[in-house]
C-alpha cells in the first residue's frame, strides 16, 4: 500500500546538538484527516520542516506517496501543499501575485495559473483583496493566502502548520468547513494544532510527539475511548453553601452556583440529575470543563515526562 | 519537471525580479544615474580638461568605460545581494525552496534579475555619456561578452554574500569594504603604467581590473592587459563562483535549517 506519507526512523539534530526528532515513524494513509499534537518544542514543526525540505535531516527515510525523498524530490514535492506556520510570503507582493507567482514555481502557465489562482481566492474569500499589498491583509486574511498559495499546484497532500493560529472563531470554522470539503475530495490532509478541540472536530487519526519521539498514534476515535473520567460542570438556579452527595460519584463545589461533577467510564449522568431533582436542585445549563482530547493530550504528555525523568534517573 | 516546466519557473523568477527594481527605480535606477552623472562632470569636464590625455585619449574618453562597468558591478552586485536576502529575510525564500525546480534555476533566476539591472543602469549611463563626450565602439561583440560577463559574476558574488549575511548591515560590508576599493583601484580613472613597477603587479590581483581593460578595449581599442587574458581571468572566475553557490544552495548552507 502506497502511503501519503510514510516517515522511517527520522532524526534531526540541530547545529547546537539539540535533539529534536529521534528516529520517529509514522504513516499517514491516502485521503485522511491526520493530526500531529504535541507541546511546544515536541518536534511537530521539525518534523513538517524535513517532509517539506526546508530542514535538513540527519538520519531517516520520508516518502510521499511512494516517493522518496532523497531519489525523487521533485515528485515528491510536486505532490505536497504547504502552509507554514509563520507568514513567508513577500509583505510587498500584492495577493494576487503571490500565488501566481508559487504556480510559476511549478512550472504552471501564467492564463492556467491566473485562473486557478482566481478560482481559489474567492473560494477563500480573499478575491476582493487581490490587488492589495499582501502586509495590508488581516492576519486571517493571510493565514487564508497561505492556503490558497498551497492549493495552486492542485496537490495531493497538504501540510498546514498550525494553520488557525490567532484567527477568529468565526473564521476558524469557515476554515475548518474549507479543510473538510477539500479533504472529502481527495486530498489528505496533516495538520499540526493547539486547538484540541480542532483536532478532535476534523482529524480521524492521530498522533502525540513529545521530545522527539512519537508517544502515541492511532484513530481519534480509540483514542477518545481510552478516556477514564470526565468532568462535566452545572450551572444551578440556587446558589448551595455544600455540594450535595450523592452514592458512587464526586461533586465539587466551585463557587455558590456551579459544581464539577467527575464521571468515570461507564457512569451515568442521568442519576446525577435524578438525585438533584429530588434535592429540588434545579440545573440551568451544563458544559464539558475541558475538552476530552485536551484531558487526554495533558496526561499523555504529563505521564511521557514523567517516564523520562525515571529513565534519566 | 519538464523542460518547459523549468523554464516557466526560471522565467516567474526574471519577471519577479525585474519587476521588482523597476517598481522601486528612484532607489535602484536613479541614483547611480545621477552618481554617472556627477563623476562626468567633476572628474571628466572639470578636473579631467586639467589632466589631458591618458592611454592616448582624453580624459573623459578614458574614464567613461570604466564608470560604466563600475555601474555595472555595483548595480548587479546589489541587486541580488537586496533581493536574495530580502527574500530569505521574509522566509518568502520558502516559496521557492518547496517547489519541485532544481536549485540551478533558483540561481539562474536571480543572476539573470542581477545581469537585467546591471545592463540597464549600464545602458542609462552609457546614454548619459554621450551628452559629455564622444564614444566610438571599437568591437562591439568585446562590449557585450563582457558586460554580460561582468555581471553574471557580481550578481553571483551577491548571491553568495545574501547566503551568508544574518542582518541588512551584513549586505553592505562586501560591497563598502572590498567591491568599491577594488572598483576604485581597478584601472576605473587610470592606466596601471602610471603605477610603480611594485603596484602595477599588485593591481593584476584585482580582477577588477580585467573587466575594465576588456570593455575599455571593446570601446576604445586600448587594454593595459590582453583582452584574451581577461575574458579567461572572468571565466575561471564564473566558474569558481557558479559552483560555490551551487554548493550552497545543494547543501542548503545559510538557507535550510
Amino acid at each position: 500500500m502506497t502511503y501519503a506519507l510514510e516517515i522511517n526512523q527520522l532524526c534531526k539534530t540541530y547545529d547546537n546538538g539539540f535533539e529534536a526528532l529521534k528516529g520517529i515513524s509514522l504513516k499517514v494513509a491516502q485521503g485522511d484527516f491526520f493530526a500531529l499534537l504535541g507541546p511546544n518544542g515536541a518536534g511537530k514543526s521539525t518534523t513538517l520542516g524535513v517532509v517539506s525540505s526546508l530542514v535538513n535531516k540527519t538520519s531517516g527515510s520520508v516518502k510521499v506517496f511512494g516517493h522518496d525523498l532523497d531519489i525523487d524530490m521533485s515528485q515528491a514535492k510536486c505532490m505536497m501543499g504547504v502552509v507554514p506556520q509563520e507568514f513567508n510570503f513577500n509583505m510587498f507582493e500584492k495577493v494576487q501575485d503571490v500565488v501566481v507567482q508559487q504556480a510559476g514555481y511549478y512550472g504552471i502557465p501564467r492564463d492556467e495559473a491566473l485562473k486557478r489562482t482566481e478560482q481559489l481566492l474567492k473560494q477563500l474569500g480573499l478575491w476582493d483583496k487581490r490587488a492589495d499589498a499582501s502586509r495590508n491583509l488581516s492576519g486571517g486574511m493571510k493565514r487564508r493566502l497561505m492556503i490558497a498559495r498551497a492549493l495552486v499546484h492542485k496537490p495531493k497532500l497538504l501540510i498546514l502548520d498550525e494553520p488557525t493560529a490567532g484567527v477568529d472563531i468565526e473564521l476558524r470554522r469557515s476554515m475548518w468547513a474549507f479543510l473538510t470539503r477539500i479533504n472529502e475530495q481527495g486530498t489528505t490532509i496533516i495538520l499540526t494544532t493547539h486547538y484540541l478541540e480542532e483536532a478532535e472536530n476534523l482529524c480521524r487519526n492521530i498522533a502525540i510527539i513529545d521530545e522527539g519521539d512519537i508517544i502515541k498514534h492511532s484513530p481519534m476515535r480509540e483514542l477518545l475511548k481510552t478516556i477514564n473520567t470526565e468532568t462535566i460542570v452545572l450551572d444551578l438556579k440556587q446558589a448551595l453553601t455544600q455540594a450535595p452527595e450523592i452514592e458512587g460519584y464526586r461533586l465539587l463545589l466551585v463557587n455558590d452556583t456551579h459544581i464539577e461533577v467527575t464521571l468515570h467510564q461507564g457512569q451515568d449522568i442521568n442519576r446525577v440529575f435524578a438525585a438533584l431533582s429530588a434535592a429540588s436542585i434545579e440545573v440551568i445549563s451544563m458544559r464539558n470543563k475541558t475538552n476530552r482530547l485536551e484531558e487526554l493530550f495533558v496526561n499523555l504528555v504529563t505521564n511521557n515526562k514523567t517516564d523520562l525523568k525515571g529513565v534519566s534517573a | 519537471m519538464s523542460a518547459y516546466e523549468i523554464y516557466i519557473a526560471y522565467a516567474t523568477i526574471v519577471r519577479k525580479e525585474i519587476q521588482r527594481f523597476m517598481r522601486i527605480w528612484v532607489q535602484t535606477l536613479l541614483p547611480p544615474s545621477i552618481i554617472m552623472v556627477l563623476y562626468f562632470i567633476i572628474f571628466g569636464n572639470l578636473i579631467g580638461t586639467r589632466i589631458g590625455q591618458m592611454g592616448g585619449f582624453d580624459y573623459m574618453q578614458f574614464i567613461v568605460p570604466g564608470l560604466i562597468m563600475m555601474s555595472v558591478i555595483t548595480n548587479s552586485y546589489g541587486n541580488v545581494v537586496s533581493s536574495f536576502y530580502s527574500t530569505k529575510y521574509q522566509g518568502s525564500l520558502e516559496e521557492m525552496l518547496v517547489s519541485p525546480m532544481p536549485n540551478w534555476v533558483i540561481l539562474a533566476g536571480y543572476i539573470t534579475g542581477g545581469v537585467a539591472r546591471g545592463l540597464a543602469v549600464g545602458t542609462i549611463v552609457t546614454s548619459l555619456s554621450l551628452f559629455f563626450t564622444q564614444l566610438e565602439i571599437y568591437n562591439l561583440g568585446i562590449i557585450i561578452l563582457v558586460v554580460l560577463m561582468t555581471s553574471i559574476l557580481f550578481s553571483l558574488g551577491g548571491f553568495i554574500n545574501a547566503v551568508f549575511a544574518n542582518s541588512f548591515d551584513d549586505i553592505s560590508i562586501v560591497p563598502t569594504f572590498i567591491l568599491t576599493p577594488l572598483t576604485y583601484l581597478g584601472g576605473v580613472f587610470y592606466s596601471i603604467d602610471l603605477l610603480p613597477d611594485f603596484w602595477a603587479g599588485a593591481s593584476l590581483l584585482n580582477p577588477i581590473l580585467y573587466m575594465v581593460n576588456a570593455f575599455r578595449y571593446g570601446i576604445l581599442g586600448v587594454s593595459d592587459i590582453a583582452v584574451g587574458y581577461a575574458l579567461l581571468v572572468i571565466s575561471v572566475f564564473i566558474v569558481a563562483l557558479f559552483s560555490y553557490c551551487m554548493y550552497l544552495l545543494n547543501t542548503g548552507k545559510g538557507i535550510r535549517k
